[in-house]
């Protein structure tokens, strides 16, 4: 009885004591951790990623999976410097276009996989392969920014606007001034929305039993399919919103970034499954995985672990918590039943 | 000669028991048919038999020897060879004839290592010659009919020389034509000098096959029918069993008609069905496996299509595509076999309960908690869910309250017609009382459909019971000393009964 209030205890705060182990750990022995300007900087290294990884957050939830954000990421980095660098488009239709775009390959994906049958997993590897493709015949495989030549022997002559700068580069003041990047708060704001519309909303309820039990949700009336294609479009506009702000940090179209997005925030959203014992895919747990991990980066950069070892600390973050989650539940759910 | 002798075999699971004490023997060139309702404890027998479980007290001998397998392939090679109901797990169906029924070859002790493709094709083409079988084993399995793949599983358990066969409801998937030639191959198996379990519902497969009856009820042997001829509608009765249940019904004969099924045609029949259900009726739907019980209901939801006739609402006409349209309409239905269509597991009993109605838990699409634990907190009380409080999880209730969770979801909410599928498959009697309570308290106002194979159910909660077989009906009853005689010899499908039906 007593180990099994241990092990309920550990499956549900485990995760979280942990991560703040971490963080005093990491502000005692590295000078600097513990400031505002440290803090912004991790929040700031997790926010696309973070926001790719609500999106697949939501594909999981109706048991689907997406592997095509990342490319859907650095597809919307190339459209939007292609749309105001060649096209010479404004930084307001530049970002509803990327927007639409995500919506568009959102919708593909879950029409493949609802209409035409296709697993999930090899419908968005499809388009995954596509899109990296596809976003590199336009420029002929090269990077856009402003005064490159164009095919015909033309300069490109437009630019990134101010605005659409603005959104990876502006920084409000929170108590120290110019603190907090808009990108951080895009974030904060996208985990709220997507924390609400799962957890609160019916709709959400309703993804959650198509994810559970698929056809007794389809036996009480719920349109499946839709649910599942407004999964994928989900997930798409949120990686389109990822690329839009990397476009916007890095102020060109650089064809080689972003090439970590898809295995970082699959991480974040399968860590969120340890959080508070949820077992399931959950936004909040989603957040504090990207968290969790741009903690731990950042922590053993100041302590001056090299940079090559980050992969490796966020496999073993993820090998950790998939064990706190499946094998920790598991054992409860036995020890639940005699 | 018996093949094989049972006695006294137990098995349990959990609490759940589910033999009690079976003997039976199976004569060696003797078909004995076994019959069962659904968690009589059938598949469970089965399991033992062939090594995929063991008992938990008594003995099995095979011609004469002790006989306790230590698992499946152990049990083959002890000569008890088994033909699953879903076919597919005796092919694999990427690959072709020749490997199929050769496949145990590849795994025996000393097979080479390369496989020789010419020297297997042949050897396979003997034993599909031996079986009167007329395949070409390149074909690849998948490109096969059911019926084929089922005669390369029971070719393959041939190559085994077997002793006892067991076959586990081999006809659901077969067309009429097909299951003749299976029947031909057993008969042919038959007098070689196997001994043949053969486990089906369908009175005609069983008419056609049978030397030999035994029914099972709640894990015992119910009934052995060996004299010729044999009687069947004893062995429906074993069955189903009709102690006459202590629940009196008060027959209600009901106001206006709601659903009217005008001129329905269902599978494998032509001649049309029609009824109507009255306000405040509840209507019990009979008749074995097959006999279209569960078409209907699928055609009244919306999930099949309704091909020739017509069902009508109040008068209006009434078309569900899908079970949106049949739950906006006012039809719900709880469906059978609840942990595949209807449990969601990972939900707790408010958020399981009130699925279908989220709508009316919520404002601008926000769900309120408040507003949905509170009508689940009424309706577990209402309908008598034993549990510590609606936040408990789905899977922590036993089978008789997650049932009643998933019926009390369909109440929550006024309906036009309400259609319990085998409203109590897994449920035990104190739960499928309270159930039935429920159901006959609250039918004002509605429609009540209840689809059942168990007579002793229908009884419980039945106005009127409509008897269905091979997908007519044969037999309307109201629930007041009833005839059951007449009424099993319709279920069963006796051709005099029919008669006196029409």
């Amino acid at each position: 009885m007593k180990n099994e209030k241990i092990l309920n205890f550990a499956i549900r705060f485990g995760f979280l004591i942990l991560l703040v182990g971490l963080v005093l750990y990491f502000s005692l022995s590295a000078s600097g951790f513990a400031s505002p300007r440290s803090a912004a900087f991790i929040l700031q290294s997790v926010a696309i990623t973070g926001i790719l990884a609500l999106g697949v957050t939501c594909t999981l939830v109706v048991d689907g999976f997406d592997l095509s954000i990342g490319s859907v990421a650095t597809t919307s980095l190339m459209l939007s410097a292609y749309a105001m660098v060649i096209l010479e488009m404004s930084a307001f239709s530049a970002v509803m276009l990327c927007l639409l775009m995500g919506a568009v390959v959102g919708l593909i994906n879950g029409l493949l996989i609802v209409k035409f049958k296709v697993p999930d997993l090899l419908a968005t590897l499809g388009m995954m392969f596509l899109l990296i493709g596809l976003q590199r015949i336009p420029t002929q495989g090269n990077s856009i920014a402003t005064g490159m030549k164009l095919p015909d022997g033309s300069v490109a002559e437009g630019a990134f606007s101010q605005a659409f700068l603005w959104l990876g580069r502006h920084r409000f003041d929170l108590v120290v001034e110019r603190l907090v990047p808009v990108p951080v708060v895009i974030f904060l704001v996208t985990a709220l929305a997507i924390y609400v519309f799962l957890e609160l909303t019916r709709h959400g309820r309703l993804m959650y039993a198509i994810g559970s039990n698929e056809r007794a949700a389809a036996l009480v009336g719920a349109n499946v399919n839709r649910y599942k294609i407004a999964a994928y479009m989900i997930s798409g506009v949120t990686a389109s919103i990822g690329g839009i702000l990397l476009a916007a940090r890095l102020g060109r179209g650089d064809i080689a970034s972003g090439n970590n997005l898809l295995l970082d925030s699959v991480a974040a959203a399968l860590i969120g499954f340890a959080v508070l014992g949820a077992a399931r895919p959950n936004a909040f747990g989603t957040a504090v995985g990207a968290l969790f991990v741009g903690i731990l980066l950042q922590g053993l950069t100041m302590m001056n672990a090299p940079y090559y070892t980050q992969d490796f600390v966020k496999g073993a973050v993820l090998v950790i918590a998939l064990v706190f989650t499946f094998y920790l539940s598991a054992k409860r759910g036995a020890g639940g039943k005699t | 000669m018996k093949a094989c002798e049972i006695r006294g075999l137990e098995k349990s699971f959990g609490r759940n028991h589910v033999l009690r004490g079976i003997d039976l023997d199976l004569g060696a060139g003797e078909v004995t048919v076994l019959m069962g309702a659904n968690g009589a404890g059938k598949s469970t027998l089965v399991k033992i038999l062939c090594g995929f479980q063991g008992a938990n007290a008594g003995t099995m001998t095979l011609e004469g020897r002790p006989y306790s397998p230590a698992d499946a392939a152990d049990a083959i090679s002890c000569g008890v060879v088994t033909v699953h109901q879903s076919i597919d797990d005796g092919v694999i169906p990427d690959l072709d004839v020749a490997t199929n029924l050769m496949l145990n070859r590849l795994t025996e002790q000393g097979a080479g290592l390369m496989v020789r493709d010419r020297a297997l094709r042949i050897a396979a083409r003997k034993v599909a010659d031996n079986m009167g079988l007329d395949l070409d084993v390149r074909a690849r399995v998948s490109d096969l009919s059911v019926a084929d793949r089922q005669m390369i599983a029971i070719a393959r358990a041939m190559a085994y020389e077997p002793k006892v066969l067991i076959l586990d409801e081999p006809t659901s998937s077969l067309s009429a034509s097909e299951a003749d030639r299976l029947f031909a191959l057993l008969d042919r198996l038959r007098d070689q000098g196997v001994a043949i379990l053969y486990i089906s519902h369908r009175m005609s497969d069983i008419r056609r096959i049978a030397d030999r009856i035994v029914c099972m009820r709640d894990g015992r042997i119910s009934g052995v029918f060996d004299q010729a001829p044999l009687d069947y509608d004893g062995a429906v009765t074993a069955m189903l069993g009709h102690k006459m249940t202590e629940v009196d019904i008060e027959v209600v004969s009901g106001g206006p008609a709601i659903l009217e099924v005008d001129q329905v045609l269902l599978d494998g029949s032509d001649t049309p069905v029609s009824f109507s259900a009255h306000d405040g009726e509840v209507v019990a739907i009979t008749g074995l496996l097959g006999s279209g019980k569960s078409q209907l209901a699928d055609m009244i939801f919306g999930q099949k299509p309704v091909r020739a006739g017509q069902l009508r609402i109040d008068g209006q006409p009434y078309r569900p595509a899908s079970a949106a349209q049949a739950v906006a309409a006012g039809v719900f239905m709880s469906s059978k076999d609840r942990s595949t269509n209807a449990v969601i597991p990972d939900f707790d009993i408010a958020n399981n309960m009130t699925l279908p109605f989220l709508g009316s838990f919520s404002r601008l699409s926000l769900l309120s908690k408040r507003k949905q634990r509170g009508a689940a907190t009424d309706m577990i009380k209402q309908i008598g869910v034993k549990c510590q409080s609606d936040q408990d999880g789905i899977g922590t209730l036993s089978g008789g309250n997650q049932q009643k969770v998933m019926i009390g979801r369909w109440l929550l909410e006024d309906s036009r017609v309400l259609l319990l599928d085998e409203p109590f498959q897994g449920v035990d009697i104190g739960a499928r009382r309270d159930i039935g309570r429920h159901i006959r308290a609250t039918a004002k106002g509605r429609a009540t459909l209840v689809f059942a194979a168990e007579l002793d159910e229908a009884l419980e909660i039945a106005d009127r019971i409509i008897v269905l077989h091979e997908g007519a009906i044969v037999g309307t009853h109201e629930n007041s000393n009833i005839d059951l005689d007449a009424l099993i010899a319709q279920v069963s499908g006796a051709k005099d009964a029919r008669i006196q039906a029409n």
